[in-house]
């Protein structure tokens, strides 16, 4: 059983914030998704190797040739706030950090 | 213009022949978009350019050796599109305009397609319904109270509704063939690596592959051929000779050895989804085909095997989205870390956030070796019970999908539910297997889908089977009703 406590753990690490009401729901719903998860512990895998891709590609190499293909003017057209080629972001420490 | 009577070898014919011209093919499609669409919701944008660029095809010419020169095509949202925006179905990225093209997207570009517009999916292709979009609520062409599917729900539905001929889709654990399946039409998942994901907008980048949505078998691998091949720019994308994928379309199957697992039969799936799947076995034997019972014990074990790996790719790619360089940025943040924390947390929707979570725990320290590596050790038993049955067949047959498309809003609040839907299709991903959904038939007047997986690399085979099971039915000439 995964605690509320666990679940506001987490949106920590992942930089997400919820109210009262939605960390309730998620340490449900985590719950259900775990607890379909740990049908896992019944397989065993002593000695086999985990899979992290599946078409047996190694050590993809390519040139180490310098490219310049983005243009910077039109790579800032996506920016919410800039200042020239500056990306502009709020205050990094504020007063309550200090 | 009727799509829903014309496939691409007809209208190259017409193009070739000067009597249709690129302009007039891409106005009709356009106008049948403005006609059809308002009811079926599969679009996001349309492209503004296109009967611009129509224009300049036909002035350059119809190239007679390019089976999509000229032809009308539509792109799943998560696909960048320069110039055009790009949302992924998400509010994160509701203002994003690409300053490139994905590859895909270059070259149909290249083999002279016209890009007609985006199509709606479950906000970055998290979900099987469309439901997660952030944006509309698209409808199954069979029936506009039911979903689509999902997450290329969008696709399917524009295609099934006759709006275009061939769509682009994404598939990370059956994105592309259970939407086929619901709305009654082919989608073709092609091996992970076959075609390139530059530009696409990651998701679980060990398991996504960019793919095809068609009402014909055909039509699919002529889009596959153009979109297939090593690309520099994706460096897993497979450095593999790209075959003609119309090539063994029209060759008898005789002959073919086809495996039909018990578990694709079995607990969950409706039962007559596995009528019609058995008696589609019994079409390929008709055909010269055999076809076994075998087992692939570890299938069980797929979804929650899949919701560890994808999940924890998930909240790693989508770390990118932080509210600094592109994408939605909250209003009256304080601070840097709320910049990041309100932005994600007002940007993503819930199912993209119970997935960065379930991804992020997966990952966490404690966590990793009972989850993430077991996850990915079962991923290794589950690709072993698959070479054990290739070693000796051509073909894996079975359902898409364990039901026909479920009522808009009936799973949606449920997310375990809506993530067992999945079961029959993620264990292709796991593997990084090509496989189909083409139809097969209908249960209380929905389209069921048959599913086809093939060895790695092995799309040629898939396409002969699917052609010859395509001919031996009229499915092609059933038109969905829609509005009931």
């Amino acid at each position: 059983m995964i605690s509320k406590e666990s679940v506001a753990h987490v949106a920590e690490l992942a930089r997400l914030s919820f109210s009262e009401a939605e960390l309730q729901q998620y340490t449900a719903q985590m719950d259900d998704i775990l607890t379909m998860v740990e049908k896992l512990e019944a397989v065993d895998t002593t000695g086999v190797e985990p899979t992290t891709q599946s078409i047996h590609l190694q050590n993809v190499m390519r040139a180490d040739k310098a490219v310049n293909d983005t243009n910077t003017e039109e790579l800032f057209k996506n920016v919410p706030t800039h200042k020239g080629t500056l990306i502009q972001v709020p205050a990094i420490i504020d007063k309550e950090e200090d | 213009m009727d799509y829903f009577k014309l496939d691409i070898d007809q209208l190259h014919s017409a193009l070739v022949s000067g009597e249709l011209t690129a302009a007039d093919l891409t106005a009709q499609t356009l106008a049948g978009i403005r006609t059809v669409d308002p009811e079926i919701e599969a679009f996001l944008a349309l492209n503004p350019e296109a009967e611009k660029t129509a224009g300049a095809r036909d002035a350059q010419g119809i190239d007679a050796n390019q089976a999509l020169s000229g032809i009308p095509v539509a792109i799943k949202d998560n696909i960048v599109t320069k110039g055009l925006t790009t949302t992924a179905a998400s509010k994160m990225l509701a203002n994003f305009v690409p300053i490139y093209d994905a590859t895909v997207v270059e070259k149909l570009a290249a083999a002279g397609a016209i890009n007609v517009g985006k199509l709606n999916m479950d906000e970055f292709a998290m979900g099987s319904s469309t439901e997660n979009s952030a944006f509309k609520v698209t409808k199954n062409a069979w029936d506009h109270r039911r979903v689509p599917g999902g997450s290329s729900g969008g696709s399917a539905a524009a295609v099934a509704s006759g709006q275009v001929l061939v769509a682009l889709g994404t598939d990370t654990g059956g994105s592309i063939r259970q939407p086929a399946a619901f709305n009654g039409i082919v989608g073709v998942k092609p091996t992970y690596g076959r075609v390139s994901r530059w530009g696409l907008i990651a998701f679980g980048s060990s398991l996504d592959a960019i793919g095809t949505l068609s009402r014909s078998v055909k039509d699919s691998a002529h889009v596959l051929n153009v979109i297939a091949g090593h690309d520099d720019k994706d460096a897993t994308s497979a450095d593999q000779p790209v075959p003609d994928f119309t090539a063994k379309i029209g060759q008898s199957i005789k002959g073919m050895k086809i495996a039909l697992p018990e578990e694709y039969l079995g607990e969950g799936v409706d039962p007559q989804i596995a009528a019609a799947i058995r008696a589609a076995a019994e079409q390929f034997r008709a055909l010269g085909a055999t076809v076994d019972t075998v087992s692939l014990p570890h299938t069980k074990y797929a979804v929650p095997a899949y919701y560890i790996i994808a999940s924890s790719e998930a909240s790693s790619n989508l770390q990118r989205f932080d509210g600094i360089r592109y994408g939605f940025r909250a209003k009256d943040v304080q601070n840097l870390t709320d910049v990041y924390v309100r932005s994600r947390s007002e940007g993503f929707g819930p199912e993209v956030k119970r997935r960065i979570m379930l991804g992020t725990f997966s990952l966490s320290a404690g966590f990793y070796d009972a989850y993430f590596k077991k996850a990915a050790q079962v991923r290794t038993l589950i690709t072993d019970d698959f070479n054990q049955i290739f070693a000796d067949y051509d073909l894996i047959m079975g359902p898409t999908t364990p039901t026909v498309a479920f009522k808009i809003g009936e799973k949606v609040t449920d997310p375990l539910t809506m993530y067992m839907n999945d079961i029959l299709t993620i264990p292709v991903n796991l593997a990084g297997l090509p496989a189909a959904s083409i139809p097969a038939g209908f249960v209380d007047g929905m389209p069921v889908g048959l599913q086809l997986i093939a060895k790695h690399f092995d799309e040629a085979t898939i396409y002969q089977a699917a052609d010859a099971f395509e001919g031996q039915n009229d499915y092609l000439d059933q038109i969905p009703g829609g509005a009931r």
